[in-house]
């Protein structure tokens, strides 16, 4: 028998596996179960975009790409984060075309962090950026942010966080689970810590298209100074409904990507062809479908923070993203029982706020990339059981 | 499009008190809008979406085109007024190209539909011609799919 533990590596053993799956696999062995734990647009690709892809194809275009990313793809993206965030970055060197944004966070903690390097981590937030470090050798330092700040990130706490080990804060906003953005003058504050400590940031915008409430994403990469020590890692696949195709990108200082590239060369090689055709249609024709989805999450978000509120689940209004992060506190229940019991007694999957770090016990997450049926009824479900757990502890 | 009548139009079992919520607009200025549209006849009635196919003994269903001569001052409205004044006919559309009108018939029986059309339709004064198509199966009606298909399960993987 081979004792395949001596074979694995020490470090990847230690990993823990993502805690928002385990409530999937309960709920997917039920039945007329609606999730609302889905971190993934219900839409589909907009057509013309797929049609994109599809012609591609058609014309054989089934080769690698340049390892960067096609320059026509490099170039339109780079005009978007002009145009859109008004950030400049040059499409020969600043730009690294990825699979998937998830692929760019990985490659800049393997290409940044040396071993012992503390990477500050604002939690709650996505679940990749602790395991990721922890693997790239650096030591995940989390900063837990708080409901009473609609979970944004104070330079307070940024200053108390720093060590002489520190070198990177990762800026995860618009925020998976909790929906917080960073405005101006939050940026504003941190970023004269990150410069007076000589950290450098890598700022996760996949959700930077989805913001509401006439409030624009502002990347930290805009502010004075912070261009040259920023990388950023954004995508398509939220903006554009674009998650299966797997395109991401990585935007920051030319020596910086130089270095990615190498990393994402050996390892990859180079992005997918046919989506990033795709994509380029995508950053060509697809504002209009962009604003029409997400005119469609701001309706579903207005309902689901509204009809939370009423029901006794008080819920900050998410700035951002396609989730709500309600506080389940009164309930009395932990996130990981709330959650258990909603999916079997209700048949509505959300996820524990647990799950993205210590910070979001007393939460759950609900995503509202969901059809506005499936919301209106879920929110009658998840009502139904707040009155009767209500009741059981009156009874 | 105004966005009340787009929800509305896709379903229109919320409250008033949601699409407030929905649209950031006071519960007050919802009502007296949905009175509007309806005062002024742009919200015309509110039905479910029934899938007939699912009922027994719900009859069937046909769509008539009709080929008339247009009649002298009142031109194609006095036919159609005519003939949408038959109970069995569910909708009544004014159409351009091979044929004129585009009338949804139903009925009990194939039978009771066919002799409609040769018994009371055909008569009407200015109809030319009748072509009778029976429906078979219906994949949708007003946006919402009648197949369970991809669109109506959650086909998404959890992935992290």
């Amino acid at each position: 028998m081979i004792d395949y533990g001596e074979f694995i590596n020490d470090k990847i053993k230690q990993v823990k596996p993502s805690g928002i799956r385990k409530f999937f696999d309960i709920a997917i062995e039920m039945d007329n179960v609606i999730s609302l734990s889905i971190g993934e647009p219900d839409f589909k690709t907009p057509w013309h975009i797929r049609e994109a892809g599809i012609k591609s194809l058609e014309k054989g275009k089934t080769w690698y790409s340049p390892n960067r990313g096609f320059i026509e793809l490099r170039k339109e993206i780079s005009k978007y984060y002009k145009r859109r965030f008004n950030v400049s970055y040059n499409d020969e060197t600043d730009v690294l075309v990825t699979v998937g944004g998830s692929e760019a966070i990985d490659l800049v903690f393997r290409t940044l962090v040396n071993e012992g390097d503390e990477v500050l981590i604002p939690e709650p937030a996505f679940v990749c950026y602790t395991p990721l470090t922890y693997m790239a050798g650096g030591t995940p330092v989390v900063i837990q942010t708080k409901a009473e700040n609609n979970f944004r990130l104070t330079a307070e706490e940024l200053k108390e966080a720093i060590t002489d080990k520190t070198k990177i804060l990762v800026l995860p906003y618009p925020n998976n689970p909790t929906g917080a953005i960073m405005e101006r003058e939050d940026l504003e504050a941190v970023s004269e810590i990150i410069k007076k400590h000589n950290l450098m940031v890598i700022s996760d915008e996949i959700y930077g298209e989805l913001t509401y409430g006439g409030k624009k994403h502002i990347s930290i990469a805009e502010l004075d100074g912070m261009k040259e020590r920023t990388v950023i890692v954004s995508g398509f696949s939220k903006a554009y409904a674009m998650t299966g195709w797997r395109l991401g990108y990585a935007l920051g200082p030319a020596e910086i990507i130089g270095q990615i590239t190498k990393l994402h060369q050996y390892g990859i090689m180079s992005s997918p062809t046919t989506a990033q055709y795709a994509a380029i249609e995508a950053l060509r024709h697809g504002d209009d479908d962009v604003a029409e989805m997400k005119s469609d999450y701001d309706i579903r978000r207005r309902l689901i923070v509204g009809k939370l509120n009423e029901i006794g689940l008080t819920c900050f209004e998410p700035l951002g993203a396609f989730y709500t992060f309600p506080c389940i506190k009164s309930t009395g229940l932990s996130s990981d029982e709330f959650a258990t019991r909603l999916v079997k007694e209700k048949r509505v999957a959300v996820v524990p706020g647990n799950a993205f770090g210590e910070s979001g016990e007393g939460y759950v997450r609900i995503s509202y990339a969901q059809s506005l049926k499936n919301i209106k009824k879920a929110l009658k479900r998840i009502e139904e059981f707040v009155e009767e757990l209500k009741n059981e502890s009156k009874g | 499009m105004d966005k009340l009548l787009e929800i509305l139009s896709e379903n229109s079992s919320f409250t008033p008190k949601e699409l407030a919520l929905m649209l950031g607009e006071p519960e007050d200025y919802i009502n007296a809008q949905i009175r509007e549209y309806e005062q002024s006849g742009v919200i015309k009635g509110y039905q479910a979406i029934v899938d007939w196919d699912k009922v027994p003994d719900a009859g069937v269903t046909a769509i008539i085109e009709l080929r008339v001569t247009p009649q002298r001052e009142t031109g194609f409205d006095s036919i159609a007024k005519r003939i949408m004044a038959f109970e069995e006919v569910t909708s009544m559309y004014l159409m351009a190209g091979a044929f004129d009108f585009s009338v949804m018939v139903k009925g009990a029986t194939m039978q009771d539909v066919a002799s409609f059309v040769a018994r009371k339709i055909s008569c009407v004064e200015g109809i030319k011609a009748t072509a009778t198509h029976f429906m078979l199966k219906t994949y949708k009606i007003g946006g919402l799919s009648f197949v369970e298909d991809d669109d109506e399960n959650d086909r998404r993987s959890m992935v992290l």
